[in-house]
């Protein structure tokens, strides 16, 4: 579905993406996780073109976005949803407005189907009487809701989030967790997460990659991951107290 | 869920990915490399410039009039004040500039065709598109930087939503409007206060001033300085969106494409307006 072929990228003179290969199936929960800095968001940027290779290249399905251009580029990218690390919400527009943006610049739906499909999204995401409100007087985490109902109001059939359960307290991160994996369930949508939480990445992803120092340097099933012989991504588990046998047995 | 919803939309030719140079070898590289991207900057403002006007279609649907109508009300209410009082004394100071010197030569009533024609023809244009540079301008440019910084471009363009379109298009109608609305408020203003000065300061009386103003100020001067106006509403909305949206590096970079804004804006205008008077009197 999402194949990167050779990528590489150079961001502020720093090789951010060192000819990157993967492949993501259709209908996948595909999870990249990585330290901070590593490239991930440059990733998920990547996908939609909202950056470009400097070698190599992206392809979605069979078309290379990473060449494509006009109404090419707006094909490729009306089958995507995209959750941004910060939400990326227009703050002079309430929470429904922003919600029911790509509805109102997209489709002929009326107002009131307008309004019905905005307060179910919203309410998938945990979010009640909220519509009235500007992403200024909203939590961090309340933002972050509102940009993943946004992500998923035109169905997209591929999903990109960037962390999405950061700054959400543990109980809402799993619903967002079962919304995720409800998603590809229900309706097979293809979904790439980018996150910190590998108690999340552990439950939700069919696959997990790592990113680190620009490579791909591990991707392998839930079940593998714990067990990788990787020091790189030992580490990165034992910080989370996640052992082969399980979580919680700190280190 | 269901499936899918809507139509494609359409992608905006801006360019917006992040750039990087290495430090120039020397001086001249420097210098080189500054021209260079000034160049390339003008070009790309103007290539920007097209498609705003190639979205002017899109003006008829009730978000961007809302929009429209929205903007041009900033725009008057932001700048009144400042106008008000920059027009009033701009127009006292020719009076009493010229006034003294053509005392000299007891032809002082004829501030009023001076001050008028001044006004009319450069000052009141130039005093304006300083102002609205510097008050509208670089709060547009801060708007876009801020929403190119915090992503919310990229979402647009994501979601199918054309920036130039949703943005550049109705600030710059607002402005091409606006511009020449404020100019002649300031020209009244600049006159009146022209008029001022002549009858406390120089014993031009009223009748005298207004007579000799209109008896040899021509509507062409009138004309011209609108035509000036909207060329500046223009230029302003045009660096100062470009300028936003390539906007870098957070709140620094928001500051940054501000003062740029107003800079730019004031050469353009300064250099622009020499250009259009060459044109339509010599
Ligand atoms: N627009 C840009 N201009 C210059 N450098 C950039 C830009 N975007 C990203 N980078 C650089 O690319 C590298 C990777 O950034 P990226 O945002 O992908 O990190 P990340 O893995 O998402 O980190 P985090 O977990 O903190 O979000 C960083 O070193 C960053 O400085
Ligand atoms: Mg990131």
């Amino acid at each position: 579905m999402i194949r990167f072929e050779k990528v590489t990228r150079r961001l502020g003179g720093r090789l951010v993406l060192d000819a990157v290969d993967f492949e993501i199936e259709k209908g996948e929960t595909f999870v990249i996780v990585g330290s901070s800095g590593a490239g991930k968001s440059v990733t998920l940027k990547h996908m939609v073109r909202l950056l470009t290779p400097d070698a190599g290249r992206v392809w979605v399905g069979d078309d290379a976005v990473s060449e494509a251009r006009g109404a090419e580029l707006e094909r490729i990218r009306s089958r995507f949803g995209v959750l941004f690390q910060g939400a990326a919400l227009l703050q002079w527009l309430n929470v429904g407005d922003n919600v029911a943006l790509p509805l109102r610049e997209h489709t002929d739906l009326g107002e009131e189907e307008i309004d019905r499909l905005v307060e179910e999204r919203l309410r998938l995401v945990n979010l009640e009487d909220v519509a009235a409100k500007f992403p200024a007087d909203l939590s961090g985490g309340m933002r972050k809701r509102v940009g993943l109902a946004r992500a998923i109001v035109m169905k997209p059939e591929i999903i990109l989030y960037d962390e999405p359960t950061s700054g959400l307290d543990p109980v809402t991160s799993r619903t967002i967790d079962h919304l995720i994996d409800n998603l590809r369930r229900e309706l097979g949508v293809t979904s790439v997460v980018v996150t910190h939480d590998l108690h999340s990445a552990l439950a939700i992803g069919t696959r997990i990659a790592m990113l680190h120092e620009g490579k791909i340097i591990e991707v392998s099933t839930p079940e593998e991951f714990i067990r990788s012989k990787q020091e790189v991504v030992r580490g990165f588990l034992d910080a989370q107290y996640i052992t082969q046998r399980g979580t919680w047995e700190t280190a | 869920m269901g499936p899918p919803l809507g139509r494609p939309g359409e992608t905006a030719i801006i360019h917006r990915e992040p750039e990087y140079f290495e430090p120039p070898i020397n001086f001249f590289a420097h210098i080189g490399r500054r021209i260079l991207l000034t160049l390339r900057n003008a070009g790309r403002s103007l290539v920007m410039l097209g498609e705003a006007f190639l979205c002017l279609r899109s003006a008829f649907t009730k978000r961007v009039r809302h929009e429209v109508l929205f903007q041009m009300f900033v725009t008057g209410i932001k700048s009144l004040g400042v106008i008000t009082v920059v027009a009033m004394f701009t127009g006292m100071i020719l009076a009493l500039q010229t006034g003294l010197e053509l005392r000299r030569f007891g032809q002082e009533v004829n501030i009023g065709t001076a001050v008028a024609v001044v006004m009319m023809r450069e000052m009141g244009p130039f005093m304006t598109g300083l102002i609205i540079a510097a008050s509208v301008g670089s709060a547009i440019a801060a708007q876009i930087g801020t929403m190119a910084v915090s992503e919310e471009i990229d979402a647009l363009e994501l979601m199918s939503i054309n920036p130039v379109k949703f943005l550049v298009t109705p600030r710059l109608i607002a402005l091409a409007v606006m511009m020449p609305i404020l100019t002649v408020y300031t020209n009244i203003l600049g006159i009146v206060g022209g008029a001022i000065v002549g009858a406390t300061q120089l014993g031009v009386s009223l009748t005298a001033y207004f007579d000799n103003a209109t008896r040899y100020a021509e509507n062409k001067d009138l004309y011209v300085g609108l035509f000036k106006a909207v060329l500046f509403g223009i230029i302003i909305t045009t660096v100062a969106c470009h300028q936003g949206f390539s906007t870098s590096e957070g709140a620094v970079g928001v500051g940054r494409s501000t003062r740029k804004t107003v800079i730019i804006s004031f050469l353009t205008i300064l250099v622009v307006g020499y250009m259009v008077t060459r044109l339509f009197y010599s």
